[in-house]
């Protein structure tokens, strides 16, 4: 690929901008960052609009801008459920989650398996749940990454240098580490929110000139979808005994959704808030995103429409990172030189900010979870800060290593499993917010979903996650994530009555008070 | 809710299912026609419902800071 001196130029002054900005995020609103719930939470202190802008940055992450027209392009309709899944989450927000925070402020907890450890009292329970979250989590981070290298690439700054024993290093993409293992480490949550700020703003005006620029040079949105196979542009009807691709659709959504807030980078941006209507409120202007999220989603259209992928200066993205530089190579073809090297560095950002609160949410876990819960239950609280700013830097390096050394496709697997796995969390965490059942016949839930999960997956050849399910001679093509999670409540729901409560209630410190 | 204190059941909270029909009813938006701006109903319609999905939850939201 050809560099351009100003799509490169405009790219690095805006990533240098963020990054002063990641570092003096520390002096914002300082607090006293040895403390973890302040270098780990910001302090519980964002408002609305931070948390806006905070969480909008961190569940819209550059991998979704890539990844979604990437399946758009591909496969057509099939890749809207992000918007269904996008939307209906909100409701669940808005109930189930200012819950989660009075709970977690009343008790000072500062994870998802924090709770899990106070409701049930159970520390099998709560190791679960912070293992799983952390697993989830870890491809995420690879992802982020894997999208900041496609945009190195479209840019033409894919430089290598060998180094002994890692082979070819990209070292635009160590630069990237090294500015994302600083500001993460000196200024924690409170830079990630300063450039979350900058990030957003970036992506709007991104989209913005997307929908406006681009279908005016293919003459209109009726030629873009004129452009697709129209076979592509519905889901396909379902065959005789089956439910069809109508209910995969709608169990990818709903199964997505369930498991979009339980993630750690989720419950850290939603306990970083200052309070329970912080949440209500963005319940309601979280949704802005969303409408962005299907505007970017038909992205992949135009780029179908544009011809993208038959030019022969892409020709090398494609084979390269086929349909995830659909995007890349619409922004390269569409903008000026100077706007795509802007566009690039929102996408660049937009990696960069999640997979902070992504690692700061990994070192939260540890630290609280298992390094408090199991190897040293009465460290000082400096320890503990200590502890997340380390395995915070532990989770990035892996990430980086992921990356630079084993084939993407397997952070992209694992990434589809961490989705299945993370919904399995639901019983434990979200439905407990609610009700109480036995911790025993959680973990046996939870055990049950997460090997059904899996098993479904790896007999799809870990390439796709909705698994036909075969009942009473129809053919039922659901989310794996979702029928795992079935078998989950159901395996826990009839443990729990066969138990009853020999698991005890009085191990739950919480009370009704405490979630309103 | 079963959390102690039971309040009566408002519903204005029926408000938060709408959207789930919205979405969840498949068969019915899953047409190229009617088209708007030649844009075609698959997509319009689930963009429109991003919309009205916050929308449904302002009135709960008001019934809540009422209280």
């Amino acid at each position: 690929m050809s560099a351009n001196s100003v799509t490169i130029g405009v790219f690095l002054a805006l990533f240098v901008f963020v990054a002063i900005l990641g570092l003096f995020g520390s002096r914002w609103r300082a607090g006293d960052l040895s403390q973890l719930h302040e270098w780990g939470l910001g302090g519980r202190s964002f408002g609305t609009l931070i948390t806006w802008f905070l969480l909008g940055g961190d569940l819209y992450t550059a991998y979704t801008f890539i990844a979604v027209p990437a399946l758009m392009f591909g496969a057509g309709a099939m890749g809207f459920f992000a918007v269904p899944y996008a939307s209906l989450m909100y409701p669940v927000l808005f109930m189930a989650f200012p819950r989660l925070w009075s709970v977690a402020h009343k008790h000072g907890y500062i994870t998802a398996a924090d709770f899990v450890q106070g409701r049930f009292g159970h520390r099998g329970l709560s190791l679960a749940i912070a293992v799983t979250g952390m697993v989830a989590v870890l491809p995420y981070i690879a992802l982020q990454l894997v999208g900041m290298q496609v945009v190195f690439a479209a840019i033409g700054m894919d430089y290598n240098i060998a180094v002994p024993l890692l082979g070819q290093v990209s070292v635009p993409l160590v630069v990237a580490f090294a500015v994302l293992a600083a500001f993460t480490y000196t200024s924690g949550l409170r830079g990630t929110a300063l450039i979350a700020v900058v990030k957003d703003l970036l992506v709007y005006v991104t989209v913005l000139a997307a929908i406006i620029v681009i279908p005016a040079q293919l003459g209109g949105y009726s030629h873009i979808f004129a452009a697709m196979p129209v076979e592509k542009l519905t889901l396909p009807a379902a065959p005789d005994h089956s439910f069809g691709a109508g209910f995969s659709y709608v169990t990818l959504a709903a199964g997505s959704l369930l498991a979009l807030f339980l993630y750690p980078h989720s419950v850290t941006g939603l306990l970083s808030s200052s309070s329970r209507h912080v949440i209500r409120r963005n319940a309601i202007v979280l949704p802005a995103y969303s409408v962005a999220l299907a505007l970017i989603a038909l992205l992949g259209y135009m780029a179908v429409a544009a011809g993208v992928d038959k030019m022969p200066e892409y020709a090398a993205g494609f084979a390269a990172y086929s349909a995830n530089f659909a995007v890349p190579a619409l922004f390269l073809h569409m903008f000026p030189a100077w706007f795509a090297g802007f566009a690039f560095a929102a996408i660049a950002i937009g990696a960069l900010m999640p997979a902070s609160i992504m690692a700061i949410a990994c070192g939260n876990l540890f630290t609280r979870n298992i390094y408090k819960g199991f190897i040293a239950p009465d460290c000082a609280p400096r320890t503990e800060a200590k502890m997340a700013k380390l395995v915070a830097f532990i989770a990035k390096l892996g990430a980086l290593f992921f990356v630079l050394e084993i084939d993407t496709t397997y952070a992209i697997q694992l990434q589809l499993l961490g989705g299945i796995w993370i919904c399995q969390t639901v019983p434990a965490v979200l439905l407990a917010l609610y009700v109480r059942l036995n911790p025993w016949a959680l973990l046996a839930g939870w055990a049950a979903g997460i090997g059904s999960g899996t098993w479904m997956v790896a007999e799809l050849g870990f390439k796709g996650t909705t698994y036909p399910l075969h009942l009473f001679g129809w053919t039922i093509p659901c989310y794996a994530a979702l029928s795992a999670l079935v078998l989950n409540i159901a395996v826990a729901g009839v443990l729990h009555l066969l138990l009853k409560d020999k698991g005890g209630a009085q191990t739950d410190e919480t009370a009704a008070a405490d979630y309103v | 809710m079963n959390n102690g204190a039971r309040r009566k059941f408002h519903p204005v909270y029926l408000m938060l299912l709408v959207p789930y029909l919205a979405f969840f009813w498949v068969p019915f938006y899953n047409s190229i026609e009617p088209q708007l701006f030649g844009i075609p109903f698959f997509y319009w319609w689930q963009i429109l419902w991003v919309v009205l999905t916050a929308a449904c939850i302002v009135p709960v939201y008001l019934h809540q800071e009422r209280r």
